[in-house]
């Protein structure tokens, strides 16, 4: 769609967007094709002789306690990571985007309800609630997971989509639609929901890069992705106990997350440059 | 000459809408107290092919009738529920919800103020046309675009072929509002309201939009409703003016009878602050003041704190719409002492 090609043609442009996509897309590939090339990230050829092995011949990132490749590790958990966020932010996404449409189209107690709702679920935090029904839950499958992660996440962007819906509610060509004979929910998927991909879209974007930090923290805490599914966090944990024997195992995946953050946030905000250059 | 109250003019045949007693209200914010009547008690109607032009400063209650008449009154607005407007002897104000949309668009269009805003900046001309077609009509894509590209060389856009895949933001002013025309003409309408259709745009291209408007009309029969302030635009357009101040409709007439002798002091005085290119120059004499808030109508006639012939009874006694000549009327207590 145009507005969605001209923010991307913004993006590009600025010199944060284009090092951000850079690193994004480079990682993407990493995770995408690494694994044809790599080692079984599961494979422990010799514990008893490769364990700890320093980066270098054969391995290029090291080995860890359990003579596992970090490399290809890293590389499958980047596959992990962002399968779960983009899942995760598309799901929370839809659902946001869903309610803030409706809050602010049909307004009245329909809002109402539906914005105390909201309130309701951002007075509790995230992270918490999360926790909570992971460690309730004790073998959570990752579909399950990714669900959680995407029906807890968009209480904002609903609140985001609404007030954009109040805002072009009043717009003359909402009103020109309605005044040709549209149908409302031709004026509401047709009208509305265009002229808010752009405030979605930064939401999105940044999005991605809060539900990888908040999988690799929940993994991390062991209860998120489960071993012996490779992720940068659940990583990290079993690196622990040899963080001075063998640092690479848990180094090499920290720089992942950041790097990939890092990453997704550049683009965010060359995202939401595009979309509000006074924000910038 | 006559004091009795008018009587509403006989409907006939040829009566395409008519609009009897509307009135529309401000609520406050728990939906029951009125607070303000931006539009009392207006009464007019349009005869097929005709153009009926309502004129009135900002902020008299000219653009909220047009929209009741599609009864898209924003809130806090409300349709008062003794008015009546008929569209062939039907009530659209008491139409369902599907009704409504099916008549909104195919028997009344609605072409708005300011092009800029009344398009969609994220869709391109050709599909707001095809859509305001397929709204109304089960057509395919192809035929739907054919017609849109017939449409908008119709409204006299250059080259259409190029145009219809453009969006709104590559044309220019006048450009977009003859897209806005096309799609208020795409469902085949027989009534156009045509909200100051040119106060957006340049002189020249004023001009233009008008022209655009006055052929079409020719062409397709179209009955008009020309909203506006500018009585310059009137003269030589519509058929009848009706003046509105105040949320009241002050003057009505035809066109040449209203220019030849307007009755009521507010249309005086929107003449005389019209420049003229001919005749003896003149001082523009402007009305003092400026249209008072709905929520504080002044008492008795609305425009005695602006008018310059008021009289006492003018601030306690509220006048009625008297006949003062051939389909000639107006609110003012001076048609009494005529």
């Amino acid at each position: 769609m145009n507005r969605v090609a001209e923010i991307l043609r913004h993006v590009r442009r600025s010199p944060e967007g284009r090092l951000g996509l850079i690193i994004l897309t480079a990682i993407i590939l990493a995770g995408a094709a690494g694994p044809l090339f790599l080692p079984d990230p599961l494979a422990q050829p010799d514990i008893l002789g490769g364990a700890n092995l320093a980066p270098g011949t054969g391995h290029w990132l090291g080995t860890d306690q359990l003579s596992r490749d970090v490399l290809a590790r890293v590389v499958s958990g980047a596959r992990i990571s962002l399968t779960v966020a983009f899942i995760a932010v598309a799901l929370s996404i839809t659902l946001g985007a869903a309610v803030g449409l409706v809050a602010g189209y049909v307004g009245g107690w329909v809002d109402v309800i539906l914005m105390r709702v909201v309130d309701g679920a951002l007075a509790i935090p995230r992270l918490f609630l999360l926790l909570l029904i992971v460690a309730v839950w004790e073998a959570l499958p990752l579909a399950a997971f990714i669900v959680l992660l995407g029906t807890t996440g968009w209480f904002g962007t609903s609140r985001l989509v609404r007030g954009e819906v109040l805002r072009l509610k009043t717009e003359p060509y909402i009103q020109a639609a309605e005044a040709l004979g549209a149908r409302r929910h031709r004026v509401l998927f047709h009208h509305l929901l265009p002229n808010t991909a752009g405030p979605v879209l930064v939401a999105a974007t940044l999005g991605v890069g809060n539900v990888i930090l908040l999988e690799a923290g929940l993994s991390f805490l062991g209860v998120g992705i489960r071993p012996p599914t490779p992720s940068w966090g659940g990583m990290i944990l079993e690196a622990q106990e040899v963080l001075f024997v063998a640092p690479w195992s848990s180094v090499f995946p920290g720089l992942a997350i950041v790097l990939t953050v890092l990453a997704v946030n550049l683009v965010g905000d060359a995202v939401r440059e595009a979309v509000d250059p006074q924000h910038a | 000459m006559t004091n009795t109250p008018p009587p509403p003019p006989a409907p006939t045949g040829d009566i395409l809408l008519d609009v009897r007693d509307l009135g529309i209200g401000f609520v406050d914010a728990s939906g029951t107290e009125t607070i303000a009547r931006p539009v009392d008690g207006v009464s007019f109607s349009l005869r097929r092919g005709e153009t009926l032009a309502l004129v009135g400063e900002s902020g008299c209650g000219k653009t909220l009738t047009s929209l009741a008449l599609l009864r898209l009154v924003p809130a806090p607005g409300v349709i008062d529920p003794a008015s009546r407007v008929t569209l062939n002897g039907r009530d659209i104000l008491t139409l369902d919800t599907e009704s409504l949309r099916a008549l909104r668009g195919k028997r009344i269009a609605m072409v708005f103020q300011d092009p800029m805003s009344s398009l969609n900046p994220v869709f391109t001309a050709g599909a707001q046309i095809i859509e305001a077609i397929r709204a109304h009509e089960r057509v395919s894509s192809s035929a739907a675009r054919s017609r849109a590209l017939a449409l908008l060389h119709e409204v006299g856009i250059p080259e259409p072929e190029a145009r219809i895949d453009q969006y709104p933001h590559e044309m220019s002013g006048g450009m977009r509002q003859r897209v806005m025309i096309a799609m208020a003409l795409a469902p085949e309408p027989d009534i156009l309201i045509a909200d100051e259709p040119t106060t957006a745009l340049d002189v020249t291209v004023q001009a233009q939009i008008l022209e655009v408007l006055d052929r079409l009309q020719s062409i397709h029969g179209l009955a008009i409703l020309l909203i506006t302030h500018d009585l310059g635009i009137v003269a030589g357009r519509a058929d009848r003016v009706a003046v509105m101040y105040a949320g009241k409709i002050v003057e009505e007439a035809q066109t040449e009878a209203l220019f030849a002798q307007p009755s009521h002091p507010y249309t005086q005085g929107l003449l005389a602050s019209i420049p003229r290119l001919t005749g003896p120059r003149s001082q523009l004499r402007p009305i003092g003041g400026t249209v008072p808030e709905p929520t504080r109508w002044p008492t008795g006639c609305r425009f005695h704190p602006r008018c310059p012939q008021v009289m006492d009874r003018c601030r306690s006694d509220p006048p009625e719409l008297l006949q003062i000549g051939r389909d000639h009327r107006m609110r003012c207590w001076l048609a009494e002492g005529s």
